[in-house]
């Protein structure tokens, strides 16, 4: 039996730093999944809102939120926080009532207003919160974790800054014209390796700003879709949200320790390479299957970890794809054809959509500007704080 | 003035000082920091819920390192005028990785992964109630390192 859902309709509200509520953004882009799917939102008989953690009692009920905003009409509500992997999750939870016979057609909406400069953790003393603590004793700040693994791969595989660089002067190009990327400009390497070092050997550049936005998924079932007459429409193959294994031996952000692998033993698979593993094996395809990968670079070298996570090539061998051209549109595996975070800024709860977005128009073959040819599958992966993290496969 | 532990009961204090982690009596995993699973195994294969006290390994090897060029946000109470620190993961014998701010006077220059780190306890604060310390990673140099390079 087919496991797959239907992507109907997507939509986004560029990302940005608008300064407005994150439910006008949500409304606007759930609008145009709607309008993308041409279903009328009175047909929708459930709502999934990807939580925004930042922005008060309507972040907090998210789903409701969105429904309220766009006219109550009755349908069943979800709310989902899972750190970067929300949108993910959101669209797990919607995915399952449809294929349980108890839905026909859901909107998963994730949007956010987000603050300047670092993510701070909220406020107040809080002596039991490894989220806390970290900045409290450690001054341990989200790009710190990212120049560790960074720096790991400068020391273990001979990664250098240049390649870094070279990973933001490639999605700068991809993203130059698409319509929802906050940042279409061009950067050079010297641009990169020019600006200000935040954490060695991470400068400003390599690492992704935060940003207001929102997307939005239309998914139906199969049998639904049919009635809607759309042919040959994207579908959702897999969605992973495993959680990591015990022990977790990968240093995870905010924790201040890993797990011992002394009595458990070292796991079969980190838990970023769980993630795609899960996918692939609930969707029954491989890597080698795969045309395009929209990853989490939360920095410019998280993306050649990603690569390697979702088995792309071997481990400590991103760089040569890399140098080679493979990960540019053009070439054998384009990576992050959207432009990635280096082009958007995160928006925590919208990230994960706005990746199958972006994966959607490039196998319906309208990512004008930045369309890999011929794509018939795509993947996604993400990552986030307390274990979260999360990897969609699409395919026509 | 006194020094006191910025966090009450993750390290020791005096000539040796090591971080306190905790561990399962039943299945002997070790956990740090020591209020991890609040009195229950996480290991999934394990029920136990008494735990003992346990001195870590106060020598490790580098995981990997960085460094803070930025003030960081609070909580964090930077010094006045702010200066900026290295960081170090360092996975210890006990088969765990443990972060923490490296030694005051080493930069990132001095760190490489796969090199060795001493623990150390150092002021990371000071306020109208004396100096507030924190367990710290020291690299270490061995005489003639240099000539290994």
């Amino acid at each position: 039996m087919s496991n797959d859902v239907v992507v109907a309709g997507v939509g986004m509200h560029p990302w940005g730093k608008w300064g407005r509520s994150f439910v006008e953004y949500g409304v606007h882009a759930a609008r145009a999944a709607l309008t993308d799917a041409a279903v009328d939102w009175r047909d929708v008989d459930l709502v999934v809102g990807g939580e925004t953690v930042r922005n008060g009692y309507g972040g907090y009920v998210a789903g409701a939120t969105f429904a309220q905003a766009l006219g109550w009409n009755g349908a069943r509500v979800a709310t989902s926080y899972a750190a970067c992997a929300t949108g993910a999750q959101a669209l797990d939870t919607a995915r399952a009532r449809i294929l349980a016979g108890m839905c026909d057609v859901a909107l998963v909406v994730g949007a956010d207003t987000t603050p300047k400069g670092f993510l701070a953790p909220n406020a107040g003393e809080r002596w039991d919160d490894p989220d806390w603590l970290r900045f409290r004793l450690l001054g341990m700040t989200n790009p710190a974790y990212f120049a560790l693994y960074a720096r790991r791969r400068m020391d273990l595989y001979g990664a250098t800054q240049e390649d870094f660089a070279q990973v933001k002067v490639k999605n700068a190009r991809h993203g130059l014209s698409n319509p929802y990327a906050r940042y279409r400009k061009e950067v050079s390497a010297a641009d990169v390796l020019g600006s200000a070092v935040v954490s060695d050997p991470l400068h400003l550049l390599d690492i992704c700003a935060t940003s207001d936005g929102a997307a939005a998924v239309v998914l139906t079932s199969v049998e639904h879709a049919r009635k809607l007459g759309l042919a040959d429409p994207v579908r959702v193959r897999a969605i992973s949200t495993v959680t990591p294994t015990f022990p977790n031996t990968v240093l995870d952000m905010p924790n201040l320790s890993t797990d011992s692998s002394a009595v458990a033993g070292a796991p079969e698979r980190t838990f970023k390479e769980s993630i795609a593993h899960a996918a692939y094996e609930e969707a029954g395809i491989g890597p080698e299957d795969v045309g395009l990968a929209e990853v989490y670079d939360l920095s410019t070298a998280l993306e050649l970890d990603w690569i390697e996570d979702l088995g792309l090539c071997r481990r400590g061998e991103a760089e040569t794809l890399l140098r080679a051209g493979d990960t540019t549109i053009g070439g054998r595996i384009p990576v992050n054809p959207s432009g990635g975070l280096a082009c958007f800024g995160e928006a925590v709860p919208a990230q994960a959509l706005a990746q199958v977005c972006e994966v959607t128009w490039q196998l319906r073959g309208q990512a004008a500007g930045r369309q890999v040819e011929g794509a018939r599958v795509g993947i996604t992966a993400n990552q986030g704080l307390f274990g979260h993290g999360s990897s969609v496969l699409l395919s026509r | 003035m006194t020094a006191t532990p910025a966090i009450e009961g993750w390290f020791t204090t005096g000539a040796q000082p090591a971080l306190v982690g905790t561990r399962c009596t039943t299945c002997t995993t070790v956990f740090f920091p020591p209020t991890a699973g609040a009195g229950f195994c996480r290991n999934p294969a394990c029920g136990g819920e008494a735990f003992e006290d346990v001195e870590l390994s106060r020598h490790g090897v580098i995981w990997s390192y960085t460094d803070a060029q930025y003030q960081p946000p609070p909580p964090y109470v930077p010094r006045a005028p702010y200066e900026p620190f290295a960081l170090a993961a360092v996975e210890l014998p006990e088969g765990l990785v443990v972060l923490g701010q490296v030694a005051d006077g080493y930069g990132v220059d001095d760190l490489r992964v796969g090199a060795e780190a001493e623990l150390v306890v150092e002021t990371l604060y000071t306020d109208d109630q004396g100096d507030h310390t924190i367990w710290r990673w020291k690299p270490v140099v061995e005489m003639g390192a240099e000539a290994d390079g």
